[in-house]
């Protein structure tokens, strides 16, 4: 099991070391559990908190029922470590030593769907957020920027809630602070549909949709999932969901929001398929219809489906 | 508080005693002579509540107390019996055991029943569970210990050996572990079970798992810097 090695530029990692790094000083009951990926980071705070930064070594169930046992002690602990090994491999530890135990854990991981396209299969993980979602009472951000890293994880972290944290090297050029309640952030109104950009998503969809008469908006918090802000803006009762990881993964609280009223759907995301290709994030995004060119033709497609379907069968 | 330093039986000793265990998982069980698998940690369970935990019924939420997780969720009926006969749950729980409403299932549940430290039923989650509790306690320097109790046959699950090779390297000293060994294991422990721990650095004792006086030597022997483990060798399942 190995990562790649990160520069030192600006990156959600290097915001989510900072961020932890004050919390550890200004809340005594924060514990950093890791499972050696990023350990190097924190090595001068392990020297600082040899109580509250605890390396497991490689081994990723541990990590997460040490953290388990941690919360049933009243500590808030922050695990973390390299997606697929943090929500998939150690999945029933989530289930069982978090969640069912009743008590509450904040999740960072590293990775998203495909960060390290030339490591393969084993290092990608587009089906975590559908996989945690089939627990109960989990909240989910993904940021799409490394500012807004920061106040989410203080946030996460100073409440009781579960929360996870999805961490991605894909960035949208600029952070919405307006984002940061939860609650939808329109970027740009229009009539004939509601375009979801999450996290990351945000400026290839804005890309997409140039000169399309859409409304834009924009979230880093799909569980729980704005609803009453998706019922405003669902503009003609259309919907197109922009997600970075597995396609679908959100369909069904759009369904669940509009239920009242016929609406139309189209679910964009990672698809499931093995690629067994290496290359580029950039090279994968095409591959999976998520670069700007591939979303707007996707939604183009959409929309006039919907015209077609609107005026009924052509004669 | 003086509660803190007795053991848990200061006040209920004269309701119960030993003798009376079995008749109390009669009420879960019926009038079925209970198979020594059922009462395998029966012995193990009585010495830890009557000599060794300081929790009582009062105690239940200090973060002082001792914590005793049950990871072997499988088979309840002896731990139900001695939670009742040590006052942590009503007596007249046992009778609705399995039922809907019950709290008393056919596997623990922490939210359920009081002074219960964890939910289990899934071999292999409580050791690694324990470690935490454990570090826990150490980082908020508490003065209970933690106490996790597995079988021979669920240190099979590889997610025990993470936990053992982490404790012994990290010296986690408030942690004790008692592993029932009734020889359930499919593919056995060459060297023995305690070997598996004593090569990670735990301190081991080996006794007789029905042997009251033996596993309360064994559960106050420590050593200082190291996780401790009991193994407790009781007849082979049927």
């Amino acid at each position: 099991m190995t990562a790649p090695v990160l520069t030192e530029e600006i990156t959600m990692r290097t915001r989510f070391v900072e961020t932890v790094t004050a919390l550890l000083a200004d809340e005594p009951a924060t514990v950093l559990v890791l499972a050696d990926i990023s350990a190097y980071l924190f090595t001068e705070q392990a020297q600082r908190h040899p109580d509250r930064v605890l390396n497991v070594g490689i081994r990723e169930s541990l990590m997460v029922s040490l953290g388990g046992g941690l919360a049933l002690t009243g500590l808030r602990p922050i695990i973390h470590t390299y997606v697929p090994f943090l929500v998939e491999r150690s999945f029933e530890q989530i289930k069982l030593d978090l969640t069912h135990q009743g008590v509450p854990a904040v999740l960072v991981s590293v990775g998203a769907s495909y960060d390290w396209t030339e490591g393969g299969r084993t290092h990608q993980s587009p089906g975590d957020v559908a996989l945690l979602d089939s627990l109960p009472d989990w909240t989910v951000h993904v940021p799409g920027h490394p500012d807004e890293v920061p106040p989410l994880l203080r946030a996460a972290v100073r409440s009781d809630d579960s929360v996870y944290l999805r961490l991605s090297n894909r960035s949208n050029a600029a952070p919405r602070p307006a984002a940061l309640d939860g609650r939808l952030d329109v970027v740009r109104r229009g009539g004939r549909a509601l375009v979801l950009a999450v996290g990351p998503m945000l400026d290839p969809v804005l890309a997409a949709t140039a000169g399309l008469d859409v409304t834009v908006a924009y979230t880093n918090t799909v569980r729980p999932l704005d609803l009453i802000g998706l019922r405003d803006l669902a503009a003609a009762d259309t919907v197109v969901l922009v997600e970075p990881y597995l396609a679908g993964t959100s369909i069904r609280l759009i369904d669940e929001a509009l239920s009242d009223r016929p609406h139309r759907t189209l679910a964009l995301g990672v698809g499931r398929a093995e690629q067994r290709r290496y290359g580029t994030p950039e090279q994968h995004d095409v591959l999976h219809g998520l670069d700007a060119a591939g979303l707007r033709r996707s939604i183009l497609e959409f929309l006039t489906l919907e015209k077609t379907h609107t005026k009924g069968p052509v004669q | 508080m003086s509660t803190m330093t007795e053991p848990n039986r200061i006040g209920v000793a004269d309701l119960y005693r030993y003798e009376d265990l079995r008749a109390l998982m009669t009420r879960m069980t019926g009038d079925e002579k209970h198979a020594s698998s059922a009462t395998s940690t029966l012995d193990v369970l009585w010495v830890l509540y009557d000599r060794i935990l300081r929790v009582t019924p009062s105690t239940i939420d200090d973060p002082d107390r001792d914590r005793f997780l049950l990871s072997k969720g499988h088979g309840p009926m002896a731990y139900y019996a001695v939670l009742a006969a040590t006052g942590f749950i009503p007596v007249e729980w046992l009778g609705t055991f399995g039922q809907l409403d019950s709290p008393l299932g056919y596997h623990p549940d922490r939210m359920l029943v009081p002074g219960v430290e964890i939910s289990s039923g899934s071999l292999g989650h409580g050791l690694p569970i324990a470690v935490g509790v454990a570090v826990g306690q150490h980082t908020q320097r508490c003065r209970g210990r933690s106490y996790i109790l597995v079988g021979d046959a669920e240190l099979d699950e590889g997610t025990n050996h993470e936990a053992i090779a982490y404790a012994g390297a990290t010296g986690l000293q408030g942690l004790t572990a008692v592993v029932v060994d009734n020889q359930s294991v499919t593919h056995g422990w060459p060297g023995g079970i305690a070997a598996q721990f004593s090569v990670n650095g735990w301190s081991t004792a080996t006794v007789d798992g029905r042997d009251h006086e033996a596993l309360e030597a064994a559960l106050t022997t420590l050593l200082p810097g190291r996780p401790h483990v009991v193994v407790a060798v009781v007849e082979p399942k049927e």
